[in-house]
């Protein structure tokens, strides 16, 4: 009998559409996996009851021959969505006990579409970090073995609420892909705001898409930046990818900033040919002192797209460098917006004061991570009197002319740009958790570019580091082109070969 | 750019998160490091540039003035820490 939870999403969607499987098989074999994977710290909420009652759900609407394109596949969430009665509190204290009384947009779409919720995933606290280290719960241990370490070493390690030397799985969708690459669920749902999909994709050798900004709605999502947090699929395949996004994107009255143009089958786009398009490698991605490893990998990649008929061109990004620290700027000046409502007053923590200023500061002194106040504070200075102008405006003006380095690209005939996904292979556990908070934040430095720009942007894993940790590539597409991204993701998942993932040594 | 202990207790006033005296220097470093990393950003030439507003262009979308949402004051209160009558209650605001 096959492991079910080895299955691609696409492959499971298959079987159960013609019976070979039933969901509620499939289900129960990912609730028994997470069992014994609980110690990857993966999940921070199990929904095994609801889960059986989903997949029974689904056996009978399949029987009933009304499935769903999702019917009965079980998927993780992670934990900023809102998800009716089931714990949300995007991995912090200050949101201790909330279960909200409605679903996200997101989530209700797959429900809607069939799935079935296997729990919440853990992640870096408001989505802030990258490397889910900064989660209330603990950090998250990717299922790759560290270089030279056998399986007896890493379960010991594993016993071990830090999870030292263990490999981080990235972030801040943490959680979501070390359950993906672990098997712990078909598929997961999570949110990028300057790189928390596609960095951890590439950490843990599977596929992350950050669709167009206002692709999926935000509505029910607790929100980070509200310029730039997107959600996206965490999947094994492009394939299972493009199913998944399919049903989380759409229009949606309840968010302003939703698209409401259709959704294209993205599916349908995978295995088209390239011939004809043409790719940008950008010069200014190429770092001084840049890990060889992943710069053959990026010339490698330039070379499979060439070898299937696409024309391969250099291109200038000019205002690249000036991506992370503007987004240093934005998004904790959002951030000090968003999360101003988190007061102790209407839901989750609140610590005791006689006055109601007292209730703030003590409230969010407690109930907010170190990462968090840090970003908190430096939102609020940036945005206060006297300093508006030289940051905030200055780096809303920077985004402007980043964005216009990618249109500039595009006019000229570009389809896609291709560029390293990460700047190094996943990262041991509490290596970076060190003085300098910038040493952190210069994992993104690939990828926040995108948030920025607000285009679309997919991660595929293209090969293995010197030490044998997955390495990824990043295509980078036009507004509302996915399918280009999608058509070409396959291309290096067929060059590459399909990556093969740890087998189980935490059970 | 960078901060004083003074402009630090500032900062979190705004932020109305509780700083202890002995937590403000190790803060005052950890926004220094941040705001040297994002000093470079001063070189950069934005004359005549647009601050960016929209980040993929779109028409904010309108919808008649209309009620169609409320008369939910159980399921806004369900996640409170203290309520009384259908309010939210927190200590004295107003001496």
């Amino acid at each position: 009998m096959t492991d079910l939870t080895s299955l691609t999403l696409a492959e499971a969607r298959d079987r159960l559409r013609s019976r070979a499987i039933s969901s509620a098989e499939i289900t129960r074999a990912h609730l028994e996996a997470m069992e014994k994977g609980s110690a990857l710290n993966a999940y921070v909420a199990t929904t095994p009851e609801k889960a059986m009652q989903m997949a029974a759900a689904s056996d009978a609407r399949i029987a009933r021959d009304e499935a769903g394109p999702l019917e009965g596949l079980p998927i993780g969430v992670k934990d900023l969505y809102a998800t009716e009665g089931v714990h949300t509190q995007a991995c912090s204290h200050i949101l201790d006990g909330f279960k909200p009384p409605y679903e996200s947009t997101v989530t209700a779409n797959l429900w809607r579409d069939g799935a079935v919720m296997l729990g919440k995933l853990n992640m870096d606290e408001f989505a802030m970090g990258s490397s889910n280290e900064t989660s209330y719960y603990g950090p998250v241990a990717s299922p790759w073995l560290p270089p030279n370490w056998n399986a007896d070493k890493a379960r010991a390690a594993l016993g071990d609420p830090k999870k030292k030397g263990l490999l981080t799985p990235g972030g801040s969708s943490g959680g979501s892909a070390a359950a993906v690459a672990a098997r712990l669920c078909l598929a997961a749902t999570a949110s990028d705001t300057g790189g928390s999909i596609r960095q951890p994709a590439a950490f843990t050798g599977i596929v992350g898409v950050k669709p167009t900004y206002g692709r999926c709605s935000r509505w029910g999502m607790v929100a980070f930046a509200s310029s730039l947090d997107q959600a996206g699929p965490l999947a094994r395949t492009v394939r299972d990818a493009a199913i998944l996004l399919r049903s989380m994107a759409g229009p949606d009255a309840k968010d302003s900033t939703c698209s409401p143009a259709p959704v294209a089958d993205y599916e349908a786009a995978v295995g088209r040919s390239i011939k004809g398009l043409t790719i940008g490698i950008p010069r200014e991605y190429r770092l001084d002192g840049m890990n060889p490893a992943i710069e053959g990998l990026w010339a490698k990649g330039g070379d499979w797209l060439r070898a299937a008929g696409a024309k391969v061109v250099d291109v200038s990004l000019p205002h690249t460098r000036h991506a992370l620290p503007a987004y240093y700027i934005v998004a904790p000046a959002e951030a000090s917006s968003n999360l101003a409502r988190y007061d102790g007053v209407r839901y989750g923590l609140r610590e005791a004061s006689s006055d109601i200023v007292g209730l703030y500061e003590k409230t969010r002194a407690k109930g907010f991570g170190a990462e968090v106040r840090r970003r908190l504070m430096i939102g609020a200075y940036v945005l206060s009197a006297g300093y508006y102008d030289a940051y905030y405006l200055r780096a809303q003006k920077i985004r402007t002319l980043i964005k216009r380095d990618f249109e500039d690209a595009f006019a000229e005939g570009v389809d896609a740009i291709l560029t390293p996904a990460t700047p190094s292979a996943a990262f041991g556990i509490g290596e970076k958790a060190s003085v300098d908070p910038v040493e952190m934040y210069l994992n993104d430095v690939f990828t926040v570019t995108v948030n920025m720009a607000g285009l679309p942007g997919l991660v595929a894993p293209a090969g293995l580091s010197e030490d044998g940790l997955p390495l990824g590539l990043q295509l980078i597409g036009r507004a509302f082109d996915e399918e280009t991204l999608f058509t070409l993701g396959e291309i290096i998942e067929q060059s590459a070969g399909r990556m093969a993932l740890p087998g189980t040594w935490w059970a | 750019m960078s901060v004083d202990l003074n402009a630090v207790r500032r900062i979190a006033h705004l932020a109305r998160i509780g700083v202890s005296e002995e937590e403000t220097p190790h803060l005052q470093g950890e926004i220094n490091a941040i705001l040297k990393f994002i000093e470079a950003l001063e070189a950069v030439d934005v004359e005549g540039v647009e601050p960016m507003t929209s980040v993929i262009p779109m028409k904010l979308p309108m919808r008649e003035d209309v009620v169609t949402d409320g008369g939910i004051v159980d399921k806004v209160l369900a996640n409170a820490p203290l309520t009384e009558d259908g309010f939210f209650l927190v200590p004295k605001v107003i001496e």
